[in-house]
């Protein structure tokens, strides 16, 4: 028992979160295992994202537990909140790219902020890595203005794993992207879990990207835990709304 | 943290209760909850960006970033501002003091009313066109996509990088651009005095100068400190704080010009009765 509990990277208990007089998520428990990529389906509206925000705390949970490599996010104060953030990467649906700076700036603010031991070259040979391994070295000088809705996507995620996250949180990865671009970014995903260890939560309505990338699934539903299981349960079922999903 | 009063709970109480209470008292309790909750957000905001200004590791680059973004990219439109205001006013002064025969005080007259009042109060209006709605917008579509948040979970306070950086900014580069406005304002007077006379640079000066004292420079200077944090608080407040769609990006842009505008005239008043009072 102590072994599976080490294991677990994300243990979130009955968490609840309202917006008004709306709840968002009414109860949901769930875990990230070590090395795993976890695939929270739903459809728009089910909470999904806010389930993603709550555990970087950036929307405050109105109850529950969610604890991160064993610390209760809900009770972190400033510094040691940020400790725990630069454990984390994040890319979010719209890429966020900064638009006053160029690729290279772009990905030289996090690590800049997060890794303080590396000298400038380090710096600067890191940023040509991450960017190799997106496939966009030659962005480098670019402004996000002159990068197609895919490239911005992969610079996104550049910036997200330069930092050497240990979690990965991607939040809609492959929404607005044509299906070539999408099974791209989804190849990208498996390629960050190998090569940098992460254990990634995606957040997704894409079963494309499901299909490529889940190791476990979630299927949220109304703000609710509505199925768990691996790819095949999940393809195998018979529920009318989780093979409306998958057809 | 944003401050949300419980109206709505209430209103379920109140009906809950059957207490017999009006859609239009309910409205009207709507209205203050919102103007209550909006002041008190915008306490929130100044306590933030004041415990935020004080924190160590300060984000210099960011800084004169700013510095450069506030005060050089508005010299070209503070240049003709400027020089223009100077050039109105004596053309339109000239003929007036000409019939009294006073034609001799128009340096004089121009430079203590343009480094007084016109000087600071127009250009603050100026900038607060200029800067507080490009902050309102650049901050506002931040939020829209959200960079904020981007900001945060890279570790990086977004107040201090963000709103801290830009304000004191303008603190500082607003009072820099009203003296220069103003010393483009008496030399737009002295072309404007050539315009239909002969008066030597060194005369004019020396006649515009010998009317101005310290006591003329010193409130303006005070009060533009002030225009400039009014013009970077309510620009960046207004984007901090602007809503998800798209549109909130130009209601952001639009209040911002709005209230720093208005502020700005506020706070001039109260410059004013001030100066008065101290003599």
């Amino acid at each position: 028992m102590e072994n599976h509990n080490a294991e677990r990277i994300i243990d979130i208990t009955n968490l609840q979160i309202s917006f008004g007089n709306q709840e968002v998520l009414k109860n949901v428990s769930l875990q990230l295992f070590n090395g795993e990529n976890l695939v929270v389906l739903g459809k728009s509206g089910s909470g999904k994202s806010v389930l993603i925000k709550c555990i970087v705390r950036l929307l405050d949970s109105a109850s529950g537990i969610i604890n991160v490599f064993g610390e209760n996010v809900n009770t972190l104060n400033g510094s040691k909140l940020n400790d725990l953030r630069k454990k984390i990467g994040f890319l979010f649906q719209s890429g966020a790219l900064y638009d006053s700076m160029t690729v290279k700036e772009n990905l030289e603010f996090p690590l800049r902020r997060i890794r303080k031991d590396l000298s400038q070259p380090e710096i600067d040979t890191k940023i040509l890595e991450a960017l190799e391994n997106v496939g966009l070295a030659d962005a480098l000088n670019k402004m996000p203005s002159q990068l197609s809705g895919g490239m911005r996507k992969r610079i996104s995620l550049a910036r997200t794993v330069v930092v050497d996250p240990l979690i990965m949180l991607y939040d809609e990865p492959t929404t607005g992207l044509d299906p070539v671009t999408s099974d791209e970014i989804s190849a990208l995903i498996n390629e960050v879990q190998k090569k940098y260890k992460t254990s990634s939560i995606i957040i997704t309505h894409d079963i494309e990207c499901a299909r490529a990338t889940a190791d476990r699934i979630v299927m949220l539903q109304d703000g609710e835990i509505y199925m768990e299981g691996n790819l095949a349960a999940f393809e195998n079922s018979k529920d009318p709304l989780i093979k409306a999903f998958f057809k | 943290m944003k401050i949300v009063l419980p109206v709505t709970k209430a209103k379920n109480i109140v009906r809950g209760n059957s207490l017999k209470i009006s859609e239009k008292t309910i409205a009207q309790t709507h209205i203050i909850n919102n103007f209550l909750t909006n002041i008190a957000n915008v306490c929130l905001f100044f306590a933030r960006f004041i415990k935020q200004s004080f924190t160590p590791n300060p984000e210099f680059r960011e800084f004169f970033k700013q510095c450069f973004q506030i005060g050089y990219k508005s010299l070209p439109l503070i240049s003709v501002t400027g020089t223009i205001m100077g050039l109105v006013l004596t053309i339109q002064s000239r003929p007036v003091l000409a019939n009294f025969g006073a034609e001799s005080l128009l340096p004089g007259m121009v430079a203590v009313s343009l480094i007084r009042e016109m000087g600071p109060v127009i250009t603050g209006l100026i900038c607060a066109g200029k800067i507080a709605s490009s902050m309102g917008a650049e901050l506002g579509s931040m939020k829209v996509t959200e960079q904020i948040e981007a900001m945060e979970v890279s570790s990086t306070n977004p107040m201090k990088f963000l709103v801290v950086t830009r304000v004191w900014a303008a603190i500082l580069m607003i009072p820099l651009l009203i003296l220069y406005a103003d010393g483009l304002g008496i030399l737009g007077s002295w072309a404007g005095a050539n315009l239909k006379g002969d008066v030597t640079f060194s005369l004019f000066f020396a006649q515009a100068f010998s009317h101005i004292d310290f006591y003329d420079l010193i409130p303006a200077v005070i009060k533009s400190f002030f225009f400039g944090a009014v013009i970077g608080l309510v620009g960046c407040y207004k984007g901090y704080n602007a809503g998800r769609g798209t549109e909130s990006v130009g209601i952001a842009a639009n209040s911002a010009v709005v209230i720093s505008s208005l502020l700005v005239l506020i706070v001039d008043v109260i410059a004013v009765q001030i100066t008065d009072m101290i003599g």
